[in-house]
Formats: structure tokens, C-alpha cells, sequence
């Protein structure tokens, strides 16, 4: 039966093999070409996750997940505690490979094929729930270890930075509001700002796609109030995708909410629209 | 031009780094003086057992930095390192055997003695070579590499990390120990490969050529110190100390965490073949015993004296526990060992950061004070 499914799928129709993309260099009428390596989102969706299937010991954290993140939209991803929110974002970024379903990014890469460290330089990047920085580098140095370059072995050890890579971690530092730490080694900063400087790592990648998970964490209100503002202004130029447990947050910043239950989703709208479906309401009020 | 450069920014801008070359320049010239030049009866004479000492002890160093760039800069504690000194030791041995020629007790131009012992009538194929100087330095740096390349490529590609992989390394050194002391391997067995006669020409037991050797180790360390310098100074050192702190950010930032742990252990193994290359000249003898486990744990708590993630500490590590090694078992060599695992415990518990570390902060509290006086003043 699976081997008969392995041939389903290779005698599909509707789709066209990755090795006969990568050579289609040449634009179709009204497009423009999509080189090797370029994220194609001639059709809308940045990111596509199609009846995507995960279990860990039976239990499925992801059941016939089916979402699409339009190209440099903000969405805010929400659901109960083991509603498989993170677990999609380690499928994403390619920690956990889905049992069955497909992961685009664009419409040519198959993020099931790729490794982590290639899904970051195509242009996904990813915030963890708990902040994570490199501690013993100053501020200015984890901007530089994230900043988009060639990442291989002998290239860094060659390295310099360019006056035009030091104008960008700048420009970063600017929009992190961290331009007055930067020489301080990063286990130093509070809290609320290695969050900022995690979200600063990945702006400095330039990804087409951000993947923010609980950006608020553990951060006082004005803290808060400022970590808003940056996600927003980040939207447009990239796509954001941020998980959170603060509705009032999610208020303050969302378009569009999608809504996770038990590995699926659960329902799609506005903020409104989503608090008035009476499946959310029994999933979060119970009953 | 690059390099130069690079040693010139060194000197400038790193004063740690400035007085320990300046130190290895001074010692370069000052002890093969007093050995050579300076007369037996002198207060100022320096033995030439002292010599072959020191020259030890400074191969030690080159070891104790190869390991410090793995454990100290990325996190991966290797307890199999000796293993890569030990082959370059071996590399460096069948040279020296090759050199013997038909000095040797039994008198065959062709074979070792161990050999004609053991009634070979040919060399084996992996002794080939080995009388030309250049193919077995050659192996000395390609031998470990290619091993740790293997090991390596097998253990970070499956994504072995922390104890388990201290266990395997482990484990690697133990088996090459037990092969080596097989008779069959080729290798000498038991006794290893000993009864050295000259290298490149030179007398092996004249003063002068251990003087040599001596110079060339103190080299060899200067060269392993910068080029290491270079290396964790870059921003490739930077990811590997990265590496350490948050492999997982690290892949997600957009390394490949595997080349860059394989390029830094084979760096390091290679810089220990060359370490054991330099060590068995001066010692005179090479055998299965430099494979023993022990050994790659005595290298762990050198390189935590002196103080991990600090090269400079990884020298002195290595330095002062030697001294203190050769000073203890000379006159109670039964509480050695006790007083080795006392002193790990002691570092660990008190001085995280090792000699070097503790320097440090001593330093830091020392400007600190003389800034925080004038202030004081002014406010008075």
C-alpha cells in the first residue's frame, strides 16, 4: 500500500519535478524568471504546509495541518498548551520532518528535503521560546555571527567585515534599541533585551520569513509595548509569523489569527472574527 | 603578508600574547646558552638533562593547546587526545628507527631489531617511506588528521556530543593501545620503538642536537600559538565558541555546526601529531603507554589549571602540572596521583577559570582599584 502511494505520488500531474524547476530559468508570460536558490512567490504564499502529519509515540502532535502565510504578511498563531504551535515551527525549520505532507517555502523549495542550517540561508529564521544568544560575545559580535554571509568553514576563517556589513549590524542596533549596549558580552543584558537582540540576529539575516515564538515572554509592559512596535515594522518587508499566549498582545499587533487545536486548525479571521467562532470559544472556555 | 600582519596586530594590540612570545624568544636563546656556552661548574649551567626536560614539557604545551581549541573553544571534551600525540610520536619513531640503519644489535640494514626478533624478512608496506625525513613528517601531521577526519566525520555527523563522546574518544585511544601492543602490528609491541641513534644526520645524544631540538620545539610552539591565535581570533572562532554556548542557534543562524567541529578537531589532531613528533627525539623512546587513557585525562586537567577557552592557559597548564609531576614523583611518587585528583577537584571547585583566569581577575580588580582612587579623591 505505501509502495502504491510512493507511485501515486510520482505519477501526479498537477506537479512538476524539483530537478525540471531548478533548469526553468525562463519567465512565463507575466512573470519574472525564479533563479536557483530564489524564493518563488509568484502565486501569493510564501510558506505552504499541506496535510502535514507528525506523531511522537503515537501521539499526533500535528494532525492534516493545512496553512499558508502570504508573502510579508503578520500572523499571529494562537492555541491551548499542546495545540502542536511549536512543533510546526520545528517542522519549518526543518528540526522535525513531518511522517506525511509536504512543506514549501515558495513555490520551489521543499523544506522536507532540506537541513536546518540550509532553510536558515534560504531565508527562514527562527526565535526560540527561550531566548537564546551566544553569551560570551558581545552584542555586536552575535549580530555579526547572524549576519548574511558565506558560512562555511574557510570563508569565516578569513573573514572581514565590510563597511557596508558594519552600516547594516548598525542599522540593526538601531531598530533593536541596543546601539548603546553593543560592546557588552550578551549574557549581561536583561531579559527583554536578549529577546530584541534574538529577533536582531534574525532581522540581520535578511529572512523572507521570521518565525517568532513567545516573543513577550517574561517582558514588563514596556517592554511589551516596544516589542509590538517592532514586529509591526517588520512586517511588510518580511513575513512574521509569531506564536503567543497574550491575547491582549495579539490584539495590539495581529491582521490575521489562525487558530491551532490538537495539532490542526481550528479556525482562521480576523481577531474578532475569531473570538466570536463558538469552536474557539469551547476549546478556550472548555466545553 | 597576511600572517605578518596578523602577528603585528597581535603583538600591538595583546599584551598576554606579546610577553609569552617574548618569554619563548628569551628561553630559545638563554637555555641552549647556558648549556652550551656556560661551563659545567658554573652556577648558571644549565644540564642537559634539564634541556631534554624543558623541550619536554613545551611539546606537552603544543598538546595542551590542541586540546584546549577542542574542549576549551568548542565544547567537544576529548578524552582520546594523546591518541593523535601518540601516532605522531610513532610517525616521528619509524623515521628515527629508519635512521638507525645497521647500527642496530642485530646488524640488518634493512629491518629494525624488533623485526629481525621476531623473524620478519621484509619490511611491511606501511614502514615504506619512512627513511625519507619529508614523507614521515608528512605523516605526522597526516596520519592524526586523517584519523580525527574519519572519527570525527562518523561522530559530529551523527550528532554525538557531551559525555557520550568523551566516552567514544575514550574508547578510541584504549583500542589503538591495545593494537599497538599487539607484536603483530608492526609497531614494536611492548617496548614500542626506543634505541634511537640520529635525526637528519645529527647525534641524537650530543648536547648540541638536543639543544636543536629544543629550539625547534620552542618554534613549533610560537608557530602553534599564533597560527591558534589566528584561528579562534577569526570569526571562525567565533562560531566554534558559539558552538559551544548554543549549538542549536548556531545551526539556525545558518552554520553547518558539523564542518565547523570537523575542521577544528582535525586542526587539533594535527597539531598533536606534531607535539608528539617534537616529543620522542628528546624522551628517546616511544611506546604503547603513550596511548593509555590516562594520559588524555592528565592532558584534561592541564589544560583546567591553566584555565580552558585561554591558550596562554593551556601552555601554563601544562607547564606547572608537568614541574609539579616531575617534582613530586622524585621524592614520594606513591601520592602523585592523589595529588593530581586533589588539584582537579581543587580547580574545578575554586578556580573555574584556571591559573590564567585567575590572573585575569586579579588584574581586572587590580586597574579597577587604581581607576576607583583618583575618582574618590576628586569627589573629596
Amino acid at each position: 500500500m505505501k509502495q502504491l502511494d510512493g507511485l501515486r505520488e510520482t505519477m501526479r500531474r498537477d506537479r512538476v519535478f524539483n530537478f525540471v524547476q531548478k533548469r526553468q530559468t525562463m519567465a512565463l508570460p507575466g512573470t519574472r524568471p525564479v533563479h536557483d536558490g530564489e524564493v518563488d512567490v509568484s502565486h501569493g504564499p510564501i510558506l505552504y504546509l499541506e496535510g502535514v502529519n507528525v506523531a511522537f509515540d503515537g501521539f499526533k502532535a500535528i494532525n492534516d495541518l493545512n496553512l499558508y502565510i502570504d508573502d510579508g504578511e503578520l500572523r499571529c498563531i494562537i492555541g491551548p498548551n499542546g495545540a502542536g504551535k511549536t512543533t510546526m515551527m520545528d517542522i519549518i525549520t526543518g528540526k522535525t520532518r513531518p511522517d506525511s505532507g509536504s512543506v514549501y517555502f515558495g513555490q520551489t523549495m521543499d523544506l522536507t528535503q532540506m537541513s536546518e542550517h540550509e532553510i536558515a540561508s534560504a531565508g527562514i529564521g527562527r526565535k526560540f521560546q527561550k531566548p537564546t544568544v551566544f553569551p560570551h560575545h558581545t552584542v555586536f559580535q552575535n549580530l555579526e555571527l547572524a549576519l548574511q554571509a558565506d558560512k562555511r568553514v574557510w570563508p569565516s576563517l578569513f573573514f572581514k567585515l565590510t563597511g557596508e556589513q558594519r552600516d547594516r549590524i548598525d542599522e540593526v542596533l538601531k531598530i533593536i534599541h541596543l546601539d548603546a549596549e553593543r560592546d557588552l558580552a550578551a549574557a549581561q543584558l536583561s531579559h527583554g533585551q536578549k529577546q530584541w537582540l534574538e529577533i536582531g540576529m534574525l532581522v540581520v539575516q535578511n529572512p523572507r520569513v521570521l518565525l517568532v515564538d513567545e516573543p513577550i515572554a517574561g517582558m514588563t509592559h514596556q517592554e511589551t509595548e516596544r516589542t509590538a512596535e517592532l514586529l509591526t515594522s517588520l512586517a511588510g518587508k518580511h513575513s512574521v509569523v509569531v506564536v503567543e499566549h497574550d491575547m491582549e498582545f495579539i490584539r495590539s499587533i495581529a491582521r490575521k489569527v489562525t487558530v491551532l487545536h490538537e495539532g490542526h486548525v481550528l479556525a482562521e479571521g480576523s481577531m474578532d472574527e475569531v473570538q466570536r467562532d463558538p469552536r474557539v470559544i469551547s476549546v478556550y472556555l472548555g466545553e | 603578508m597576511e600572517n605578518r600582519s596578523f602577528i603585528m596586530t597581535l603583538l600591538a594590540n595583546d599584551k598576554a600574547a606579546k610577553w609569552f612570545l617574548i618569554t619563548l624568544v628569551a628561553l630559545a636563546i638563554v637555555v641552549p646558552f647556558c648549556n652550551l656556552m656556560v661551563p659545567a661548574d658554573s652556577p648558571f649551567h644549565v644540564s642537559t638533562y634539564t634541556v631534554t626536560l624543558l623541550g619536554k614539557y613545551l611539546s606537552y604545551a603544543i598538546l595542551a593547546i590542541a586540546l584546549d581549541l577542542v574542549w576549551g573553544y568548542c565544547g567537544i571534551l576529548s578524552l582520546g587526545h594523546a591518541a593523535f600525540f601518540a601516532l605522531g610520536g610513532y610517525a616521528m619513531g619509524m623515521y628515527l628507527m629508519r635512521q638507525i640503519g645497521d647500527r642496530g644489535v642485530y646488524g640488518n640494514p634493512d629491518l629494525p631489531d624488533f623485526m629481525v626478533f621476531l623473524s620478519w624478512t621484509e619490511l611491511p608496506w606501511y614502514w615504506q617511506g619512512f627513511d625519507m625525513f619529508w614523507f614521515a613528517m608528512l605523516m605526522v601531521v597526516l596520519v592524526p588528521g586523517m584519523l580525527a577526519y574519519v572519527f570525527g566525520w562518523l561522530a559530529f555527523r551523527s550528532r554525538v556530543t557531551g559525555v557520550y563522546l568523551s566516552i567514544i574518544t575514550q574508547a578510541l585511544t584504549f583500542a589503538l593501545m591495545l593494537a599497538f601492543f599487539r607484536n603483530e602490528m608492526g609497531f614494536g609491541g611492548n617496548n614500542g620503538l626506543t634505541d634511537f641513534k640520529d635525526i637528519l644526520g645529527f647525534d641524537l645524544q650530543s648536547d648540541n642536537t638536543r639543544a636543536g631540538l629544543f629550539i625547534a620545539t620552542i618554534f613549533f610552539l610560537g608557530l602553534a600559538y599564533v597560527v591558534s591565535k589566528f584561528v579562534v581570533n577569526s570569526k571562525m572562532g567565533r562560531v566554534v565558541v558559539a558552538i559551544r554556548d548554543a549549538e542549536a542557534r548556531t545551526r539556525f543562524v545558518g552554520y553547518k555546526v558539523e564542518s565547523f567541529k570537523l575542521w577544528i578537531f582535525v586542526f587539533s589532531a594535527m597539531l598533536a601529531g606534531i607535539a608528539g613528533a617534537l616529543y620522542t627525539p628528546q624522551v628517546g623512546i616511544i611506546n604503547p603507554g603513550e596511548f593509555s587513557p590516562l594520559n588524555s585525562i592528565e592532558l584534561v586537567v592541564w589544560v583546567a589549571v591553566g584555565g580552558r577557552g585561554t591558550l596562554l592557559g593551556a601552555v601554563v597548564g601544562a607547564v606547572v602540572v608537568n614541574f609539579a609531576k616531575t617534582f613530586f614523583t622524585g621524592f614520594a611518587p606513591e601520592i602523585w596521583l592523589f595529588f593530581l585528583g586533589a588539584l582537579f577537584i581543587f580547580v574545578t571547585i575554586f578556580l573555574p577559570q584556571g591559573i590564567v583566569g585567575l590572573a585575569q581577575q586579579l588584574l581586572e580588580k587590580r586597574n579597577k582599584t587604581k581607576t576607583a582612587t583618583p575618582k574618590a579623591e576628586a569627589s573629596v
